[in-house]
């Protein structure tokens, strides 16, 4: 401790480097931390924007579409088309013991939709109840999504996406609103809540009328279903649920569990890990831009210190001379590095937050769809470490190469330096 | 002080003299130092021997290129030989790492150099508290002490001066206070009075010669035969060799 102190001691001594040099220096790491931050900030808004539209399909959920089977089984030649039954939903639920949410989902294009004398045509899907949750389909206060008594009553009830909503009503209340969906009166139950869908088949949820899947059923005349929409009660058992799919689904239609062409897939989860790699790459591309300016400050601290102890190098003879061990000459000047580095640092940190919080500041009054799907540069905790810790070592380094010669040599030749 | 300049001829003559038991501060025994400038070898030193006993007052003398200040740098542990040992106060000198040898220096050296050698940033009694620094004392006792020491010099009035603000031979009186403030066993003095004028170098030697009347031992290096004459012992360095080693009147 004592050791450190007296460290300390000679750095206020002998700090004293040429203020117009110091200030160039302290301004190229106020650059480069300013640049490291704003680049993470936005690698790290542009991550969670990412991370929030890919959920906006719906988080961990499989999609399976029947496909058609590519190996010959049971008597059955291959190439036979599958087609899924409403009552299907019901057979999964009853045989795997992973599965958690469900839904059976038929999909119609092209239907009109009409309010008043405001006339549409928009894809209409039919549901059951857990396809809400499931697809991040969260109803506007004072609304709802599908239940239970509109699939077993098959009530003409209708929930919006949030665009056809604005379409079709415009500033008005869609909520206890009649509207004809195929000529048939349906009542508005509830609007979606808008949210950022980046994964979408068929359409974005915002652009579609959602009808209990009984309904759709009845007024369409349609026997088989478009897709189901599945979740694992545990996410991790993804991967087990896939595989039971094709157990329980190839039992019942006579394909070979093997045969992978009879069911085609989305796995949301898996995409979403994509997605998320692909966001903590573009976020650590930014990072080492930055880090790369950064550097070049850092090779100013390094040269200016390289300065230092040429300037000083018949001080730093005759300190040795005094009895200074090696570390009383390096921690000083690794000190002066340091708190050049540290002074730039909190320059830049200081600028970059500010500016931050400004494009945040102004982004929620834009309101323009570009820079909403970019996200909002965020200032984050891991990125104010990664810039300390860089910061660190970079004035660390700068410090320590150009004074270790200094040091290694004895002071016999360092006095004579003229 | 009577048995000085026999101490010299004793370490020179008879190297079994009981020179541990003496206290020797200099034993340096077949001393070789060689300068390799990658070009040639270039041989500073070509075995020294030399005693000094404590309390002496010794010249070194030579002309330049004798490898006076050679000697000046492995006696001050600011360099070490390539070959031979070196006793410094009962230390033996030779393989110590360049800590160790900060230590023995902060801890058995006083330097006095021609241009000074103060820090140009840090006050007058910064530069005297320094080598206490080093050592760890407590700021109170360093204090003390370098108040005391300031005193003995007569420099009082000038303890919190900056360098530039002194003269020659104040700067000069400032380092031989900086040179005893760990109370060292040995104080080096590299012609110490070559950068100042006749009255002020008058004033330093006369410093020197108070010292080494309380009892310090002190080894000047000088070309200046005047100034050599005044100590009481001339050691004369040439080629490399000791060339001669004799009591001056004043030893009598």
């Amino acid at each position: 401790m004592a050791r450190i102190g007296l460290i300390f001691k000679l750095f206020r001594r002998g700090a004293q480097i040429q203020r117009k040099r110091m200030a160039m220096t302290v301004a190229a790491i106020a650059w480069g931390t300013l640049s490291i931050v704003l680049l993470l900030s936005f690698g790290e808004g542009m991550k969670r924007s990412f991370s929030k539209g890919s959920k906006g399909l719906g988080e961990g959920i499989v999609v399976v579409w029947p496909g058609a089977t590519s190996i010959a089984h049971a008597g059955f030649p291959q190439g036979r088309n599958l087609r899924f039954h409403p009552d299907d939903v019901a057979l999964l639920r009853a045989n795997i013991e992973e599965l958690g949410e469900a839904s059976g989902e038929m999909r119609r294009w092209g239907v009109n939709i009409t309010y008043g004398r405001r006339a549409l045509t928009k894809p209409v899907v039919g549901v059951e109840t857990e396809y809400g949750e499931l697809r991040n389909q969260i109803p506007q206060p004072g609304g709802r999504f599908l239940n239970r008594r509109d699939e077993a009553e098959k009530r003409r009830v209708a929930f919006l996406g949030n665009d056809l909503k604005d379409e079709l009503f415009g500033d008005e209340d869609a909520i206890g609103k009649t509207i004809l969906v195929h000529q048939v009166p349906f009542t508005v139950v509830g609007v979606m809540q808008k949210k950022i869908q980046m994964g979408t088949y068929g359409g974005p949820d915002a652009n579609n009328v959602v009808i209990p899947l009984s309904t759709f059923r009845s007024m369409f005349g349609r026997r088989y279903l478009s897709d189901f929409v599945l979740r694992a009660s545990n996410v991790d058992q993804n991967e087990i649920l896939k595989r039971r799919l094709f157990e329980v689904l190839a039992a019942k239609y006579r394909f070979d569990p093997a045969d992978e062409r009879a069911l085609q897939m989305w796995d949301t989860h898996e995409s979403q890990q994509v997605t998320r790699n692909i966001a903590i790459g573009i976020q650590f591309f930014l990072g080492v831009i930055g880090g790369l300016t950064l550097l070049i400050g850092g090779v100013g601290v390094a040269n200016i210190m390289y300065a230092v102890v040429k300037h000083r190098t018949k001080e730093i003879g005759v300190q040795m001379a005094l009895g200074a061990r090696r570390s009383y000459v390096l921690g000083p000047l690794v000190l002066e590095s340091l708190s050049l580095t540290a002074l730039g640092g909190a320059i830049g940190v200081g600028a970059g937050w500010a500016i931050v919080r400004g494009l945040a500041f102004l982004q929620t009054k834009a309101n323009s769809d570009a820079l909403e799907f970019m996200g909002a540069p965020t200032f984050s905790p891991g990125i104010a470490v990664t810039t300390v810790l860089l910061l660190g070592a970079i004035g660390f380094l700068a410090g320590y190469f150009p004074s270790r010669r200094a040091v290694a040599i004895q002071p016999a030749a360092a006095l004579r330096y003229e | 002080m009577l048995f000085s300049g026999k101490n010299g001829k004793n370490g020179k003559n008879g190297k079994n003299a009981d020179v541990a038991g003496n206290g020797g501060i200099i034993e340096m025994r077949s001393l070789r130092k060689v300068y390799d400038t990658g070009a040639i070898l270039v041989e500073a030193l070509k075995g020294i021997e030399l005693s000094v006993a404590r309390e002496e007052f010794v010249a070194i003398v030579g002309p330049s290129g004798s490898g006076k200040s050679t000697l000046l740098n492995i006696v001050g542990c600011l360099d070490v030989a390539t070959e031979g040992s070196y006793l410094l106060d009962g230390e033996e000198v030779a393989g110590m790492d360049l800590d160790q040898l900060a230590d023995i220096r902060n801890r058995k050296v006083g330097f006095v150099f021609q241009s000074f050698n103060l820090l140009p940033h840090i006050t007058a009694f910064e530069n005297v508290e320094m080598p206490l620094l080093f050592q760890g004392v407590g700021a109170r006792r360093r204090r003390e002490r370098v108040e005391e020491l300031f005193e003995q010099v007569g420099l009082s009035d000038r303890m919190h001066h900056r360098p530039v603000e002194l003269s020659g031979g104040q700067m000069q009186r400032v380092a031989i206070a900086r040179a005893l403030a760990c109370e060292p066993a040995l104080i080096l003095a590299d012609e110490p009075t070559g950068n100042l004028d006749t009255t002020s170098g008058r004033d330093i030697l006369g410093l020197f010669e108070d010292l080494a009347g309380k009892g310090h031992t002190l080894v000047l290096i000088t070309h200046d035969m005047a100034l050599a004459q005044r100590t009481r012992r001339i050691v004369r360095i040439q080629d490399g060799r000791v060339v001669e080693d004799r009591p001056t009147t004043q030893a009598a």
